[in-house]
């Protein structure tokens, strides 16, 4: 398959979690709308990456380096979450709300 | 190799501490420690000088390094004192007419109270600090650290009763007319440093270095330094701050006039003389100005009322004759003209204090007369002054302005009966301040009679000195057709000036003619000697002057011509800066400023909503923004 596939199906995955973020006001929504971001990221260094493999041959490398890469924001991205979702269930607690413009009131 | 000259720099260092102790102390020290120092220190200086002048008159000149004061790039500076024959000669005048008007002093100002009679002795410890530094130093920068020390003790002294309103712009005037003078010595200096990258005197004034410049520099930087010398020298059109220094205390007038400041300018052209040799324009100008100044100065003296006002304009007169005489290229003549007129100016002025003194602080001749009776030594000893500066046969004066006529004669005769028509009113206005004050009946009031009486012994005995220097100081300079070779002066300056004789020849006149000019001078000036004393002892001019005199009394309105040509107008200038210009343009940019801050921080507030979503968006539109100029920009 061409890569030309993959790159366009990141875009669309990558666009939906941009829009995602800028319009939602649920925090966990735009959370998640980060994580699609993320994957559209993920999903462009596989594909790159096994397209490097298949130019450059067996002989260069194995095509796992971007795959690496992704294991890593995998990692770095579930960390991220998990401390996002405390603050999110502490703000919860807080204000019985979890909109985000509602934390505009910080700057007061 | 050291050489025993080294410890010259105890002769300025000496006075400097003097005047910290004087300063600091001021509160602590009782006016008799005060006055023990103040005079004590410059004593020793004197001691130390006169074995300097011992020492050079052997054959020992030195040019004393201490340490390097500026070192940059190429060009370096030392801290040297060069003594030689010009420098000691200054040296003894400075530290010796100075240490009697110190002594004079401590009785003078006796009535201060005991803190500004330390302030007193400190700023005049300062001064001739300052003084010595200016003659020691062995190039022209530590000469400007003298020189603009003696402006700034000239403005603590003439300032220095600061509570009268007059008094504190008499100081500002002094100071700001030297600083003029001052700019034009420090560019003279800069265009020194620029071709030679050097103000040591003895690297300057070589025939090699002066070479580098062509005839118009060589005019340029000497007409400059000329200028500076105005400004201290109070030549036309500098003077004027002069006359109004008299608001100092007379001993600081006497110290201005006599021993120091004043004589800078002459010094520090006599200095550079072999410059001045090589610039005929300037020295014709310097001629010009120094005759025009001594006619002027001369003539205003002719109607002043105020005793130290006809001395203050006579020294004015007599520093034009210097002038003149270095104009001639006689500057032996000048030399010795500072000396004697060291001699009988510091005499006149301590003596007119005295008569201050006695007089309750009157100055005004018209309301006294008579004094001879009550002031046995101030009287002869003023007369001695008097006949010294006016030129009598004999007196010091005489000798020393005998041969500035005889320079002006041999450069041209016109210059010759200027300078004798000046010597002539000198003579008339120095009698008729002699017979206003001492003879006839006295005039003041009844309180002031009872009150009369001779100074004590620390006033009289600085004039009673001075007075016999004022007798004796001409006899190292008598001229060569009276006594072969007895010209000692002369012959003890000879290696100063060698180079700028053998460059201007000295034209003698036969000593026939000059036998005839100094005749006739002599009897003209005891004419009008005779004439003035009978004539204002019988008469004194108590009545308002009009016409001519009326102008004279008014100094010809010079004061009143620079306040409508220049202080007018500077100040007219100042005032539309400060209301418009100011508070306009600047104060607009300034405030426009503010203005504009305060209103984009205003307008960006609105950025800083809180809103997630909007920061989110200007973060996404950034982005894409990057992307666009990396995408599109960089190619």
């Amino acid at each position: 398959m061409p890569v030309n596939y993959y790159i366009t199906l990141a875009l669309c995955l990558f666009a939906i979690g941009v829009v995602g973020v800028l319009t939602r006001r649920n925090a966990i929504i735009v959370f998640m709308c980060i994580e699609l971001m993320l994957n559209a990221v993920n999903l462009l260094l596989v594909a790159f990456s096994k397209m490097h493999h298949i130019a450059k041959g067996a002989a260069a490398v194995t095509g796992t380096d971007g795959q690496l890469f992704v294991f890593f924001i995998m990692v770095v991205a579930a960390a991220e979450v998990s401390v996002g979702l405390a603050i999110i269930v502490m703000m919860y607690r807080n204000v019985h709300s979890i909109n985000i413009n509602f934390l505009n009131r910080l700057k007061h | 190799m050291k050489n025993v000259l080294d410890i010259v720099y105890l002769i300025p260092l000496l006075p400097l501490i003097g005047c910290l102790i004087n300063g600091l102390g001021r509160k602590s020290l009782s006016k008799g420690a005060t006055g023990v120092i103040g005079s004590g220190v410059i004593l020793v200086s004197f001691a130390i000088s006169l074995w300097a002048f011992f020492q050079v008159r052997a054959g020992n000149t030195h040019t004393a390094e201490y340490f390097p004061f500026i070192n940059v790039g190429n060009l370096k500076i030392p801290f040297a004192f060069q003594i030689d024959q010009l420098s000691v000669i200054w040296l003894l005048i400075i530290t010796g007419v100075g240490f009697l008007i110190h002594v004079y002093s401590t009785s003078y100002m006796h009535d201060e109270k005991p803190e500004h009679f330390g302030r007193y002795f400190a700023y005049l410890n300062l001064f001739v600090f300052s003084m010595l530094l200016l003659v020691m130093g062995a190039n022209f920068v530590i000469m400007f650290i003298g020189w603009e020390g003696v402006g700034l003790c000239s403005y603590l002294l003439i300032g220095f009763w600061f509570k009268r309103d007059e008094y504190a712009r008499a100081a500002n005037k002094a100071f700001i007319m030297n600083r003029i003078g001052d700019l034009a010595f420090l560019v003279a200096l800069f265009m020194l440093i620029n071709r030679l990258g050097t103000t040591t005197f003895s690297e300057v004034f070589t025939n090699a270095s002066l070479a580098k410049f062509s005839t118009k520099e060589i005019t340029a930087i000497t007409l400059l330094l000329f200028v500076g010398a105005t400004g201290k020298s109070a030549q036309i059109p500098l003077y004027t701050w002069l006359p109004d220094a008299m608001a100092g205390p007379t001993p600081v007038s006497a110290l201005i006039h006599a021993a120091t400041m004043v004589t800078a300018g002459i010094y520090m052209i006599a200095r550079s003389n072999l410059m001045f040799s090589m610039a005929p324009a300037t020295l014709n100008a310097i001629a010009v100005i120094g005759i025009a100044t001594a006619l002027l100065a001369a003539s205003i003296a002719l109607k002043q009322n105020d005793i130290k006002k006809v001395l203050a304009y006579s020294t004015v007169s007599q520093l034009g004759y210097m002038f003149l005489a270095i104009g001639s290229g006689a500057y032996v003549a000048a030399v010795f003209h500072v000396m004697t007129h060291a001699f009988f100016k510091a005499l006149l002025f301590l003596g007119s204090g005295s008569v201050i003194h006695a007089m309750g602080g009157e100055q005004d001749m018209r309301k006294m007369g008579g004094l001879a009776k009550y002031m046995k030594v101030t009287n002869i000893t003023f007369l001695i002054g008097c006949f010294a500066i006016a030129g009598i046969p004999g007196f010091s004066g005489f000798f020393s302005k005998d041969e500035i006529l005889a320079g002006a004669f041999a450069k041209s005769p016109v210059l010759y009966v200027l300078g004798l028509a000046g010597a002539l009113m000198t003579a008339f206005y120095m009698f008729r301040l002699y017979a206003t004050t001492f003879n006839g009946q006295f005039r003041g009031t009844k309180e002031q009679e009872h009150h009369l009486h001779e100074s004590p012994a620390a006033i009289t005995v600085p004039l009673i000195l001075l007075a016999i220097l004022s007798v004796i100081g001409g006899f190292v300079g008598i001229p060569e057709f009276m006594a072969q070779g007895a010209h000692s002066l002369a012959g003890f300056l000879q290696p100063v000036f060698k180079d700028s004789y053998a460059l201007l020849p000295v034209h003698e006149a036969t000593h026939s003619t000059e036998w005839l000019l100094a005749g006739l001078s002599s009897v003209l000036v005891i004419i009008v000697v005779a004439f003035a004393w009978s004539r204002f002892s019988r008469k004194p001019d108590l009545e308002e002057a009009t016409g001519l005199g009326k102008i004279l009394e008014n100094k010809w309105y010079v004061d009143e011509l620079y306040d409508a040509i220049i202080v007018k107008p500077v100040n007219a200038f100042g005032t539309f800066l400060n209301n418009v210009f100011d508070k306009k343009v600047i104060d607009g940019i300034v405030n426009g400023v503010g203005k504009l801050v305060r209103y984009g921080g205003r307008q960006l507030r609105w950025l800083q909503s809180g809103q997630t979503g909007a920061y989110i968006l200007m973060m996404v539109l950034g982005m894409v923004l990057i992307f666009i100029v990396q995408f599109f920009l960089r190619k």
